[in-house]
């Protein structure tokens, strides 16, 4: 708890020491830091939610057991990538994802989380006001809609699985791939047709 | 270890596609790298490092001491592990911190920048 000391000098020491003692490899590490800043991200979780679009038997394994089933059509192993668990929404039931206590999120599938879903004002606020909360994030929902708010943790990472938008009927699995966005699996967006 | 690469072009590459920096200085990405390689090798289950971090994070919720700083809780909860277990010492850590903040200017390269610097220290 040596705050006086930044954090940018203590993660250099700590890393020498883990170094030093054969605990770490410091290229290894880059290999991991680049490959969640370049490989592992929300196409995965894109293409998940394009394969349920397309495919009902796919959708209803997904929803019955995700884990297994996100390792159909994507990478999902590594930290974060158990446990994880699908939600559908539907025009009358509209699910968001959030985590209370830190920010527990289904990296293999959607990355790492955003800087908002960080933040301690997302964390409090979605679960108090959602309604507010997903306008001001630029979603508007009706009153008619019921919001769920769904806390990961440890033992459930939660990933949305967003309606299909009207007017995709003609679209392949490779082209509703690209209209799903990050956003819309954390459920504080909706996918929009081309 | 590494997850199959994938196509990072398209429409809904990541992480670019959702335009996101996910690292907002270069520590950060050390730190996050180091937590992610220790778990990889089997140092610590993801659930206590997780435990660690909503410890850090609920105490600085329950008296905040400067501003939000994610990472700076996640290297925290990383130290606090590594004491925990005695594999770094929280004494170790401070006199390397020390070390380092002693260096004369100009010592402190800025390789770093590019995500690839790290002190050998052999």
């Amino acid at each position: 708890m040596t705050e006086r000391i930044p954090a940018s000098l203590r993660t250099e020491a700590l890393e020498q020491l883990l170094t030093e003692r054969g605990l770490v490899d410091p290229a290894v590490m880059d290999t991991f830091i680049a490959n969640y800043e370049t490989n592992v991200g929300p196409l995965n979780g894109a293409r998940v939610v394009a394969r349920a679009w397309v495919d009902p038997e796919y959708r209803a394994r997904l929803l019955a057991d995700a884990t297994p089933a996100i390792k159909e059509v994507a990478w999902g192993g590594g930290a974060n990538g158990e446990h994880i668990v699908v939600v559908e929404n539907t025009p009358e039931v509209h699910n968001v994802v959030v985590c209370t206590l830190c920010s527990c999120y289904p990296w293999p599938v959607l990355g790492l989380p955003p800087s908002w879903y960080k933040d301690p004002a997302y964390r409090a606020r979605v679960v108090r006001e959602p309604r507010t909360v997903l306008a001001e994030m630029g979603l508007e929902l009706g009153e008619d809609v019921e919001i769920v708010v769904r806390d990961s943790s440890s033992e459930v990472r939660w990933l949305v699985l967003p309606e299909r938008p009207a007017g995709t009927e003609g679209l392949s699995e490779e082209e509703l791939t690209a209209l799903v966005t990050r956003d819309a699996m954390v459920g504080v967006a909706k996918v929009s047709a081309p | 270890m590494s997850p199959a690469p994938l196509a990072v072009d398209g429409p809904a590459a990541p992480p670019r596609a959702n335009g996101e920096l996910l690292f907002s200085a270069p520590w950060e990405s050390r730190a996050f790298g180091m937590a992610v390689t220790l778990h990889d090798t089997g140092a610590f289950g993801w659930a206590t490092f997780q435990a660690a971090l909503i410890a850090r994070i609920a105490a600085w919720e329950a008296a905040p001491a400067g501003s939000w700083s994610y990472y700076e809780h996640w290297l925290g909860a990383l130290e606090d592990v590594l004491a925990g277990d005695g594999t770094v010492t929280t004494t170790e850590l401070d006199a390397r911190s020390a070390t380092l903040a002693a260096r004369p200017a100009g010592h402190d390269h800025r390789d770093d920048e590019t995500g690839h610097g790290h002190g050998h220290g052999h």
